[in-house]
């Protein structure tokens, strides 16, 4: 099904005008039923199982089971993200668990530098911002 | 229960929706590496009150090809001469390519990822011994001169997982919030109605509301990558989600731009990787971190065996690179697979038991290699959890460990891209510089520069990443690298022509009546059937997507034919997509997401037409193990040494394809 919605967990947002996996899902998967107030995959084989709803969902309330055409059922992948690192517990068929742990980010959320007040020299030549002297091709 | 003749979606649309009109100097269509490089950079050269704007059909965050994170970057030119990176293009595109373009994007793609590091990127590092550290242990920056963790010449390592949040937040900063428009689906772009062959404007619906957006501007940047869900996927019921590419991206920037006139180039490339079966995680890192060999199903390493060396010499001078073109590698494992020699498997085993023994030879106790396998362990997990999850779900589901038991890899279905390793795309300028070849020819489409750096054929009309052709092996850092080299000369565009004011040929009823077409013929027609889908007058998007991927699979050389196509079956398919490009004015759509998926199918048809038309024009099999022509199975340089451009003419809806010069710039002996 690839992403699905665990109804005991999802709070539909808390009745937001949109949930955060439907902000996120970038093929515009996940929809909000309002009168359940829960929130479902509306298209599941066009999912890319990008976990991005997943990683994002403030319940934690949204897994993932494998293609149904070729993943055999049991296993199961899950993460918890937080602003520096994610942990995946990966649960094999046959019941054997793993967890691996990765950096994401090495600075605080909304600290990158977008260079917002400085200036590209001179816009007829081709050097970007913190270039010169571009180099041009020798035979 | 209630008959099926309802919407499904939640937001269900209605025949008028409302109208909102944008006026703005610079438009940014797309949100992935390319459209984020844009927004970096434009501000930089910009005037204070020039209004720019980007338009994403998802939310930037996670938008386009990186959305789900990557584990490398695949181009990071360090220490290496950029000539180098050059011939390397050159030779696994088969010789065809734009070296101004490739050069270009080479002397740039360092600063970008320079730049992510900054940010947040966490990247790998080699430590005075050797050993690798770590994207967030303490280690001197690249900026600063730290050493990156290598696969292959061109690759460093990442813990790439959050690698688009991170791009996307200096973006969204530099523009402004308010000039991040999500959730809307640009579909057309719109011509002057008074200079010819100048951009104006595009139009586009939300995906969250019943509204049509049309948008004003002088010049326009097309940046929503390639092609995916254009031939029959291999997996095709829930399956056909997991693409290789990210399924959302539908062809729009190659059709978009078509479509006003701009040219095309090398639309006949086409990308199949090789990956793993089924969850088509990354390969890259198994060959060049672990060293991993591909085995056939006798057991045999066959890549280096006598009669491959053989076939490789049918294909000189690609094929004598010590790394064989990508398209090669395809055709050497399909001609084991056709001659029954298979499955293909990688040797995952083998490599990992590789490390293990050698750290046992080198005296290490069976303690330490235990700690040293789980490193390794981890870091081979990481590849596919950073960037292809549904991949290590297949692992878990399978029982799969990877020191334990090998795993199938397998050429999947084709893709459209330029940016990997593909080069199909939009024909543009090179950089207004003396080294670049001055063509001596009246048309564009056969001119290496006309004045705007990465400017398409169209005046105003920029691309970066997916969208320009013949210049692939950019990857994520190089798109990003793209998108800030077109955005500075956007800016130039508009001081040049300042006195230009945008006006569109059609009027706003007329763009929301073509928009709006598909809910229109939905609420006209949905009470002829008790079943939604099931109608004599209109087709569902989900249908029309199948219909296309059934044509293209038989007759333009899909998964079904191992590649094969020819001219008579071109032409075929030619005749298919004609119906279908047909059909698809009779497309529905009940609520705002099947919507959305029309105007993508509308996109996919028209990109594979292009496609089609250029395999069809070029005589010859330039990518074999990508497609053969049965009829041309020959890569053919006497006469086809040379670019395919084709030109959508507007105004009397005609293609026309022409052979276009390929001038060496870089030394051709040494070939590399």
């Amino acid at each position: 099904m690839p992403s699905y919605v665990d109804p005991s967990k999802c709070d539909g947002c808390k009745g937001g005008d949109k949930t955060a996996c439907m902000y996120i899902c970038p093929n515009d998967l996940m929809v909000l039923e309002k009168t359940e107030m829960k929130a479902y995959n509306q298209e599941p084989d066009a999912c890319w199982e990008c976990y991005s709803c997943v990683k994002i969902c403030p319940q934690g309330a949204i897994f993932v089971r494998g293609y149904d055409d070729f993943v055999p059922m049991g296993g199961q992948v899950h993460p918890m993200r937080s602003a520096d690192s994610i942990m995946w517990t990966v649960k094999f068929r046959n019941g054997n668990l793993k967890r691996f742990k990765f950096p994401v980010r090495t600075t605080a959320e909304g600290a990158a530098n977008a260079y917002v007040d400085q200036k590209g020299a001179n816009l007829d030549d081709e050097c970007l911002l913190l270039e010169a002297n571009l180099p041009i091709p020798t035979k | 229960m209630a008959l099926p003749n309802k919407p499904k979606g939640e937001i269900a649309a209605v025949v008028d929706p409302q109208v909102v009109e944008h006026d703005v100097d610079v438009l940014i269509v797309g949100g992935g590496m390319a459209a984020c490089g844009t927004a970096f950079e434009i501000k930089k050269g910009a005037p204070a009150d020039m209004k720019i704007v980007l338009v994403d059909k998802a939310a930037l965050e996670r938008s386009g090809a990186v959305a789900q994170g990557l584990s490398a970057i695949n181009t990071y030119i360090g220490s290496n001469p950029i000539e180098s990176y050059v011939k390397m293009v050159r030779n696994d595109l088969m010789g065809v390519i734009r070296e101004d373009l490739v050069y270009d994007c080479g002397r740039h793609v360092d600063e970008s990822v320079k730049l992510f590091e900054e940010w947040g990127l966490p990247v790998w590092k080699k430590d005075a011994d050797g050993e690798t550290l770590d994207g967030a242990k303490p280690a001197p920056t690249l900026r600063e001169g730290g050493t990156p963790v290598r696969t292959g010449k061109w690759q460093i390592m990442i813990n790439g997982e959050s690698y688009k949040c991170i791009v996307a937040e200096p973006a969204k900063t530099a523009l402004g919030a308010d000039n991040i428009h999500e959730r809307i689906f640009i579909v057309k772009l719109l011509l002057d109605k008074n200079k010819p062959n100048q951009i104006a404007g595009a139009v586009g619906f939300s995906t969250r509301e019943n509204a049509v957006h049309i948008y004003r501007c002088k010049a326009a940047m097309v940046a929503c990558g390639g092609a995916v869900n254009i031939f029959r996927p291999r997996s095709t019921g829930e399956g056909k989600g997991r693409a290789w590419y990210p399924v959302w991206n539908a062809g729009s920037t190659y059709t978009m731009c078509a479509q006003v006139g701009a040219t095309l180039t090398m639309m006949e490339n086409r990308f199949t990787p090789a990956r793993f079966k089924d969850g088509y995680g990354p390969v890259g890192a198994w060959f060049l971190l672990f060293k991993a060999k591909v085995q056939n199903g006798l057991g045999e390493f066959y890549a280096n065996s006598d009669s491959v060396k053989d076939e490789l010499e049918k294909f000189m001078p690609y094929g004598a690179s010590p790394v064989t073109p990508t398209c090669l590698r395809n055709h050497l494992m399909l001609n084991e697979l056709k001659a029954g020699r298979g499955p293909i498997y990688m040797a995952t085993d083998v490599a990992l038991n590789a490390f293990l023994e050698d750290r046992r030879a080198k005296g290490m106790d069976e303690k330490e290699v235990k700690k040293y396998w789980k490193h390794l362990e981890s870091e081979a997990w990481e590849d596919f959890l950073d960037m292809s999850v549904g991949q290590a779900g297949l692992w878990a589901g399978m029982d799969i460990e990877p020191e334990k038991t090998g795993s199938e890899i397998m050429p999947t279905e084709p893709y459209m891209l330029g940016s990997h390793s593909g080069c199909c795309g939009i024909w543009t300028s090179g950089p207004e510089e003396a080294w670049v070849p001055d063509i001596q020819n009246p048309s564009r489409a056969h001119k290496y520069k006309w004045g705007y750096n990465r400017m398409t054929t169209v005046d105003g009309l920029f691309t970066a990443g997916d969208g320009v052709g013949a210049s692939g092996h950019k990857f994520s850092s190089g798109s990003h690298a793209e998108g800030r080299i077109a955005a500075k000369q956007m800016v130039k565009f508009c001081r040049d022509n300042a006195s230009f004011k945008p006006e569109l040929k059609q009027t706003a009823k007329e763009l929301v009546d073509e928009i709006y077409a598909p809910v229109r013929r939905y609420a006209e027609f949905v009470g002829a059937s008790t079943a939604a889908d099931v109608n004599p007058n209109y087709c569902k998007p989900s249908g029309l997507m199948m219909r296309l991927m059934k044509a293209t699979d038989e007759y333009g050389g899909g998964v079904a034919t191992y590649y094969m196509t020819s001219g008579k079956l071109l032409n075929i398919c030619l005749d298919l997509l004609r119906l279908l490009r047909e059909d698809s004015e009779k497309m529905a759509a009940g609520d705002l997401h099947e919507l959305l998926r029309c105007w993508e199918n509308y996109h996919r048809i028209w990109c594979v037409e292009a496609h089609i038309r250029h395999i069809e024009f070029r005589k010859e099999s330039r990518y074999p193990g990508f497609y053969y022509r049965s009829d041309f199975p020959t890569c053919d340089d006497e006469n086809w040494k040379c670019f395919v451009n084709s030109t959508f003419n507007p105004d009397t809806l005609e293609w026309k394809c022409e052979k276009v010069e390929c001038v060496n710039i870089l030394a051709t002996d040494p070939w590399l």
